[in-house]
């Protein structure tokens, strides 16, 4: 079943802006800037709304279009990610199955087939054929085959050497490395945690410390930082968190402080999420923030506390998106004035999902077309399709096989 | 995102692709089997050419001047290629190279390019290999003057310090930086840190921190990082978060001076919880006024927060009658 939103008055969000308080810093002038332009957009869509009542829509074939065009052929900008092409198959196949789209066969063989070169020999997957093993691109490859949901992209996985790629990446002190020979964060326990899980090759004996370590990166402000020390940040929030998930230990967190934080990063007058306190606003933190608001809900139903509705303002979050993060011509952004890209999309998309559903009600603001797909919280793919994958793997014996 | 910058010398229009280059001759470029048409980037000739001779040069092991010559044309074209820096630090190593050279180098690359996990990674390595961290501090601020949020200057800041126990001077450049912008939280943050790897939070410091931050807040009320900051002092206090008088006195003040900041109104809510469950007969902070002042946050002063300060009233009444919230947790 389907409700349906109403959009804040422009009255409500006139109240809502930042205070100066007359000392004007930075911080205060950019973020006064930012509101001024989505300002511009909230009240062009009030104008529009009085001819056009099914106001605002999400520009579905647009972003379809945008996104099958760009898993073939990305243009001459895209150079400088050159080692982050696996992570490019999964943000645009993840966008493509949250907006209800199916890929062809043929399609998803060639996926599968790029990704098996971008497979190091000795384990793990890299940005880009002959890229060294790499703790985020091995999450991203493990997720897009995941999302193709073959037998065909399972079997590219070699699990029995990501196991020991995962081995070899751990340090002493329970946090990993992201490639041998590279920089240690919380993105890397996370990573290591989400593929292990999902191709069940998770052992107690691969995550020795990683607990202990991830629960040192929740900061005095609640969140969690990249590594222990650092400022709390949303990116880094969501990996701690749903790490700890996985190793099912999330009550080691101090939740009280960890929602209090989260909650506040919703901005008052934007409706999106900042990543970290007195920052702007961005579109992909709808989902590294807003996605982090299930797994908090479990660790309060476990409490025999379960909150009766979602602990934040969804349809505000459904308005940020909507009105100030899509490029009419398909793909959406940070914020209005940003180029479009994939990672936004694949992020913000993900976050409109979060922000419509909420224990198998949708909420949806604008038409009911509006509606995307669900979310599995801990690795953000479509439920159905983690399930999938993890029955395949746990009936799957763990045998090496030759890497091509 | 923006094109990676390249260097002056490399948008020469003299620049010489290595196929044309004799001294390369001996050696034949690799191209990358894109035949799927995946995520298939449209590379200019002169990245796809210097990538051609790095994926030779890779299979071949060759660690040489040339090849060090490569690595700095192929970061320049994507600075984030961690196999790269990775292959060039295994040549710096071969060749013995000198590192302070390389550290200039690196230097007017992170300038260029402040917001790249591989170019700070870079730059730590070769610090810890020469362990010497002493331009480390003018080379963050540098950085820090440009942008004093950049993420992975702060977090090379901590680790140069934390490591090398050069903490001498940190809390008045903070001071320095709250002064230029008290809404900087990169600055609070650094401040926490600085104090938890030096003093500690001793009585006399969290004294001297209360003073210091009730003082920035009276400046900007509305100030989210600092009153995290005073959250973050109160957790060291034995006492708990409602019997600092200093921090009580100042926040009744400010309440009763009509400042319905919601921050000032949250944390008398908690105020009134942690009492309230003490069972202390402290009369101003009880379980109505709680309840009171969660409505008056979903109601009126932090309505993007409704349904978080729903959830709170229903939790605090839950609490109060008795029921298991919050007890001993079970796994997740």
């Amino acid at each position: 079943m389907a409700k349906s939103l109403n959009l804040r008055s422009i009255e409500e969000l006139r109240t809502s802006t930042f205070k100066i308080e007359g000392v004007p810093t930075v911080t205060s002038e950019e973020q006064c800037d930012t509101e001024e332009i989505v300002a511009k957009k909230y009240e062009d869509l009030h104008k529009n709304l009085l001819v056009n009542k099914n106001l605002p829509v999400l520009l579905r074939k647009q972003h379809i279009d945008y996104l099958l065009q760009n898993l073939h052929f990305l243009p001459t900008s895209y150079q400088f990610l050159d080692a982050s092409r696996s992570w490019m198959c999964y943000w645009i196949l993840h966008a493509l199955t949250l907006l209800g789209t199916d890929i062809n066969e043929g399609t998803k063989s060639k996926v599968s087939s790029f990704l098996k070169k971008c497979q190091h020999p000795d384990g793990g997957f890299g940005g880009g054929p002959g890229q060294l093993s790499h703790l985020a691109p091995t999450y991203a490859a493990v997720n897009a085959l995941v999302l193709l949901g073959n037998e065909e992209a399972y079997n590219v996985i070699d699990r029995c050497k990501l196991k020991k790629f995962l081995t070899r990446m751990h340090q002493p002190d329970g946090s990993f490395t992201m490639h041998e020979g590279g920089e240690v964060d919380i993105r890397g326990a996370y990573c290591a945690l989400s593929v292990a899980s999902l191709t069940d090759i998770l052992s107690k004996e691969t995550f020795i410390n990683t607990p202990e370590w991830l629960v040192t990166c929740q900061t005095y402000e609640g969140g969690f930082a990249g590594c222990p020390g650092m400022e709390a940040h949303g990116g880094y929030s969501f990996c701690g968190l749903a790490a700890l998930f996985i190793l099912q230990k999330g009550h080691l967190i101090d939740y009280n402080a960890f929602l209090r934080w989260l909650v506040n990063r919703q901005m008052r007058f934007e409706g999106g999420f900042q990543g970290r306190t007195n920052k702007l606003v961005d579109g992909c933190y709808s989902f590294w923030q807003g996605g982090a608001f299930s797994l908090i809900y479990s660790l309060l139903a476990n409490e025999n506390n379960p909150p009766s509705h979602q602990l934040f303002d969804e349809r505000a979050l459904q308005e940020y998106l909507l009105i100030c993060c899509q490029n009419i011509h398909g793909g959406l952004i940070d914020k209005p004035g940003k180029p479009r890209d994939v990672y936004h999309t694949c992020y913000t998309l993900s976050g409109l999902s979060v922000a419509q559903h909420f224990k198998n009600e949708s909420y949806i603001l604008g038409p009911l077309q509006n509606k995307v797909g669900f979310i599995h919280p801990l690795y953000n793919i479509r439920p159905d399709l983690v399930k999938k994958a993890i029955l395949f793997f746990n009936n799957s014996k763990l045998i090496s096989s030759n890497v091509s | 995102m923006k094109m990676s910058d390249s260097s002056d010398e490399e948008q020469d229009v003299n620049y010489v692709l290595f196929k044309d280059r004799p001294d390369w001759k001996d050696i034949r470029p690799i191209e990358q089997d894109d035949d799927d048409e995946i995520v298939a980037i449209h590379y200019t000739d002169k990245f796809k050419d210097v990538h051609n001779y790095l994926r030779a040069l890779l299979k071949k092991g060759e660690k040489s001047e040339r090849a060090l010559e490569l690595t700095r044309v192929a970061a320049s074209e994507n600075p984030a290629n961690y196999t790269v820096w990775q292959f060039r630090r295994d040549i710096l190593k071969t060749l013995n190279k000198d590192l302070h050279e390389e550290l200039d180098y690196i230097e007017k690359f992170i300038l260029k390019q402040s917001k790249n996990y591989q170019v700070w990674h870079h730059r730590k390595l070769l610090v810890d290999w020469l362990k010497d961290p002493s331009k480390e501090n003018y080379f963050t601020t540098l950085i820090l003057n440009k942008d004093a949020k950049n993420y992975h200057a702060w977090q090379h800041r901590q680790w140069y310090m934390k490591t090398f126990q050069v903490f001498d001077g940190e809390l008045d450049y903070v001071d320095s930086l709250l002064n230029d912008d008290v809404r900087n939280n990169s600055a609070w943050n650094q401040r926490y840190f600085v104090i938890n790897n030096t003093t500690g939070f001793t009585e006399e410091v969290l004294k001297r921190e209360i003073d210091y931050t009730l003082s920035k807040i009276k400046e900007v009320v509305e100030n989210e990082s600092a009153w995290n900051y005073l959250r973050g002092l109160l957790l060291h206090d034995k006492e708990g978060l409602s019997k600092n008088k200093t921090v009580t006195n100042f926040c009744e003040e400010l309440y009763s001076s009509n400042s319905q900041s919601p921050f000032v109104l949250s944390l008398i809510v908690d105020m009134c919880c942690e009492q309230v469950q003490e069972g202390s007969g402290d009369s101003i902070y009880t379980l109505e006024r709680a309840l009171q002042l969660c409505s008056d946050l979903e109601l009126k002063y932090d309505k993007i927060r409704a349904n978080y300060w729903k959830h709170m009233a229903d939790t605090i009444k839950r609490k109060a009658s008795g029921e298991n919230v919050e007890e001993e947790p079970t796994t997740s």
